[in-house]
């Protein structure tokens, strides 16, 4: 084993068990703190990758912008931190079923697959990531369109947010 | 190569060869050296933290006409020593309702979040620090962590002061943080790189100079990052206490206190190495790369100078009008900069480089004179509706 | 990959001095604690509520606010790397895809989210 693919072992329990601590846990916040882990987790997967850019932007928007969302909704909606009523339904059965096959399906499908034991190979010297993305992204036979329909999409999501918030009445409460 | 020339570089191999000469391998031999450096890098950072509180010290009792800390040691140099050990043997109490690890965890990470911003920082031309290709992104991915340590301190204490004060600088922080992300991408375009050092090798002028309006918002977007003065709602003693470091004592409450200096000092540092050439001067730092350092070290404490200038002089403002600040003028005035650069860089492209620099000037200036002009209309109006028809010259009184 | 183990290295060293400082606190210092100096502290009198509160809606709105731009400027950073190269072009396609957004502030700002309420 060379040492990359045990760091990424390491990573990968980290992730994992934090994922699994945000489901387990009772307190509301603790949960959006552990996820906060597990997103970190996950830049660091792509830092081994050598895909810088997402790395980073993984950190700034999840960790930066949707944490931050979750702990604000979490101190908006509940006034009581601790969730105390039964963390499985009576259907966990089921859901163990299914996630077990899927389980199951991927490693059977996935059983001669090469990927297992390949490193990430450092990028050439000179290979500007980046800058490929940047010309990608607004290169009319690349993703201009994509892009520019992002632009449309994250105006879609502020204006119905916006709205769904609205109230006509503002008859907000302080604090 | 000597000593003087490349000092880290002469003083890593040297170490490097002590280590495989007692049977290392050579790759934890340089792992282990770069650990080694990057220990002395924090140790040094940290022992300019604890004159930084002396120098905070000094220069706010300049600012307000006192004298500052003058009894122990020469110029109260001592004094700051005399703070630490004060708070290592003061008692850490910690509130019984609080959320222990999320409360012991904040200050840790808030310290964390300002040391790895030194990550991407070029000290000198051979000391180019960690060469990655997204600095600029990582700065505000550094950022990002230190939010979460305030919201983390604010709510683990369990204290309504701490809550509401790390809420309202949360919501500071994150508003602000898209001007900042915006005028950020001005060196970026200038540099064609997100890489500290490329947009240091690319700044044969000042890009202070190309872009003064931008550096302007750097710099107001970095205070409100920084929570302080006239941003400093966390704090917000006089009716928050303290904010959201209310509850914490003795060496966590030094974290926070160290961190936020530091983040200023660093917060000047990046201002100098986007807008004012890093450690590049005259060509000084060729010469010797301990002179680059020193460079890189007088402009960051200049920075550092006016971000105390502006917090020591200007009353603190509230939520309110902060985040309408934010979203109605400094984000549309950072965006329309960015696109009349974009442009400007576009349309004078194969110009002379008198002639760019010039039109970047006066691209700035008429965006930036557009933009008061506009806000300046829109108070006029906002008063006149207020005073219900008032003349101005009556207001006055 | 390697740029990374420095980073690595940063936040490792990062965490090690705080808390070295830290528990150099804990062991130098004091530690009788009492139920009164544990209590809450609220300007002297007695605590009234709990602290966990509920809060305003205003700071989500805030924050999706700040989602959004926050990806947009994401996406223009690959955008502003390359622009110097790329022409008059690709700048009007990044002057589309900011107007586009800054309508959303504007909707945003007329609707009467942005304010304080």
């Amino acid at each position: 084993m060379t040492a990359q693919q045990i760091i990424f072992i390491l990573i990968a329990l980290f992730t994992l068990g934090s994922a699994v601590m945000v489901v387990t846990t009772r307190n509301l916040v603790h949960a959006a703190l552990w996820l906060v882990s597990t997103l970190f987790g996950v830049a660091a997967v792509y830092a081994l990758l050598n895909a810088n850019f997402i790395a980073v932007v993984q950190v700034v928007i999840y960790i930066g912008a949707i944490a931050i969302l979750f702990i604000f909704a979490v101190m908006l909606t509940r006034k009581d931190m601790r969730d105390a009523g039964p963390q499985i339904n009576k259907n966990w059965w089921a859901g163990v079923l299914v996630s077990l096959l899927v389980f199951g399906g991927l490693v059977y499908m996935l059983r001669e697959w090469s990927g297992f034991t390949k490193t990430a190979s450092e990028l050439p010297p000179g290979f500007d990531s980046i800058g490929l993305l940047g010309e990608a992204l607004v290169s009319p036979n690349a993703y201009v369109l994509p892009f520019e329909v992002a632009s449309v999409l994250l105006l879609a999501a502020l204006v119905g947010a916006v709205y769904v918030a609205f109230n006509p009445r503002a008859g907000n409460s302080d604090k | 190569m000597s000593f003087w020339n490349d000092p880290l570089k002469v003083a890593a191999d040297w170490l490097e060869g002590v280590f495989t000469g007692w049977g290392m391998n050579a790759d934890a031999a340089h792992v282990l050296v770069a650990f080694l450096g990057v220990f002395l890098l924090i140790a040094i950072l940290m022992v300019i933290d604890i004159f930084l509180v002396w120098v905070e010290r000094k220069v706010v009792a300049r600012f307000q006409d006192r004298l500052g800390p003058n009894r122990v040691g020469p110029f109260g140099l001592i004094q700051p020593f005399a703070d630490i050990i004060k708070l290592i043997i003061k008692e850490d109490t910690t509130p019984g309702n609080a959320d222990k690890v999320v409360y012991n965890l904040a200050p840790i990470l808030s310290m964390m979040s300002v040391l790895i911003l030194w990550a991407v920082v070029p000290l000198a031309p051979v000391m180019l620090g960690t060469d990655l290709n997204v600095g600029a992104l990582f700065l505000i991915a550094a950022g990002a962590i230190g939010t979460l340590s305030i919201i983390m301190a604010g709510w683990a204490s369990n204290n309504k002061f701490a809550l509401i004060g790390g809420f309202r600088q949360v919501a500071v922080m994150v508003s602000f943080e898209i001007p900042m992300l915006t005028v950020l991408m001005i060196p970026v375009i200038f540099a064609e790189s997100m890489n500290m050092n490329a947009i240091i090798a690319a700044q044969s002028t000042w890009y202070f100079l190309i872009s003064p309006l931008g550096a302007l918002i750097f710099l107001v977007a970095a205070i409100a990052e920084l929570g302080r003065a006239p941003f400093d709602l966390a704090e917000g003693e006089s009716e928050l206490v303290s904010g959201f470091n209310i509850e914490y004592s003795g060496m966590k409450f030094g974290m926070f206190y160290a961190g936020e200096l530091l983040h200023a000092f660093t917060f000047g540092g990046f201002w100098a190495i986007l807008f004012f050439g890093g450690y590049r001067f005259l060509g000084l730092e060729q010469v010797s790369p301990f002179l680059a350092i020193l460079i890189l070290i007088i402009k960051a404490m200049l920075g550092y100078w006016v971000i105390m200038w502006v917090k020591y002089t200007m009353m603190r403002i509230r939520i309110d009008q902060m985040l309408a600040f934010n979203w109605k003028f400094l984000t549309p005035l950072a965006f329309a900069l960015l696109l009349v650069t974009a442009l400007m860089n576009a349309l004078l492209a194969s110009a002379p480089a008198w002639l760019y620099t010039l039109g970047m000037i006066l691209a700035n200036i008429v965006t930036g004179w557009i933009a008061i002009e506009i806000a300046r209309s829109a108070t006029r109006s906002e008063r006149e509706h207020i005073e219900g028809g008032k003349k101005p010259a009556e207001a006055h009184h | 990959m390697s740029e990374w183990i420095y980073v690595a290295l940063f936040i490792v060293v990062g965490l090690v001095i705080p808390i070295g400082a830290i528990a150099a606190g804990f062991i130098f210092g004091p530690k009788k604690p009492n139920p009164v100096k544990e209590s809450t502290y609220e300007c002297g009198i007695e605590p009234v509520g709990p602290a966990w509160i509920q809060f305003k809606a205003q700071y989500y709105i805030f924050a999706l606010v700040f989602l959004v731009f926050d990806v947009e400027a994401v996406f223009l950073f690959p955008w502003a790397v390359k622009l110097g190269h790329l022409g008059l072009y690709a700048v009007i396609e990044g002057i589309i895809f900011v107007t586009i957004l800054v309508v959303g502030l504007v909707y945003t700002w007329r609707k009467g989210m942005l304010e304080w309420a």
